[in-house]
């Protein structure tokens, strides 16, 4: 289960929807758990690869969110990244880069007139979606 | 002299859960084959065969990414961090 504060929920797709036409990208900062973590914060990030079909965290974008969630006391607990035209499932290229697979992978559809953000873990090449509680 | 190595949590493991260890060099290379000696598993998670950086690793110097300082020929000093950290991509 992932949690997540509107404030943070609205500045994830806020920024999400500022990138469109291209994938926007960003990172959570929270606190992880075994079965709930909680994001309190949304590091925005600039897509390195400035594409609608692929997205890369650009490093020095990373390395300011890795400070500035050690610097509150809380880690990076995951990643959040749009898609323009798809679902808010992970593509083959979601699963195949997953960096940490402690990690909490958000992905906003923007292809509706409403984005829709859903939260996976991804493990050893296996998506398990979780539940998102928004409070 | 000793430096500062600060590694992402997904490579804790290979360092006993330490996130920050340190490593010897003058260069990113020394440093990196420092750590490597003192942390074997990590060798195939931050080498290449060839030897050169995975290109799924992010290495910074301090605030700089290595890819413009000479990337494994960076000099490092003493009171320099290297930060690790996992390219962060997909689609």
């Amino acid at each position: 289960m992932l949690v997540l504060p509107d404030a943070v929920h609205a500045q994830m797709v806020a920024h999400c929807l500022d990138g469109y036409p291209l994938e926007a990208c960003g990172l959570l900062g929270g606190h992880p758990g075994p079965t709930e973590a909680r994001a309190v914060a949304c590091y925005p990030a600039a897509n390195a690869a400035g594409s609608a079909r692929v997205y890369e965290v650009e490093p020095r974008d990373l390395l300011g969110a890795d400070r500035a969630a050690e610097a509150a006391g809380i880690e990076l607990i995951g990643v959040f990244h749009s898609h323009t035209h798809t679902d808010a499932y992970p593509s083959p290229t979601d699963v195949a880069q997953a960096p940490d697979p402690g990690w909490h992978y958000v992905v906003v559809s923007l292809r509706d007139n409403v984005p829709v953000a859903r939260s996976f873990r991804i493990a050893d090449g296996k998506i398990e979606e979780e539940q998102v509680v928004l409070q | 002299m000793p430096v500062d190595v600060r590694l992402p949590t997904v490579l804790r493991a290979a360092t006993g859960g330490q996130a920050t260890v340190a490593a010897d060099g003058e260069t990113v290379a020394e440093v990196l084959d420092d750590l490597i000696r003192r942390h074997p598993q990590l060798g195939e998670q931050l080498l290449t065969a060839e030897g050169g950086v995975h290109r799924h690793l992010n290495i910074f110097l301090n605030d700089d990414d290595i890819r413009y300082l000479g990337r494994l020929d960076a000099k490092v000093g003493s009171d320099d961090t290297l930060t690790l950290m996992p390219a962060v991509a997909g689609g």
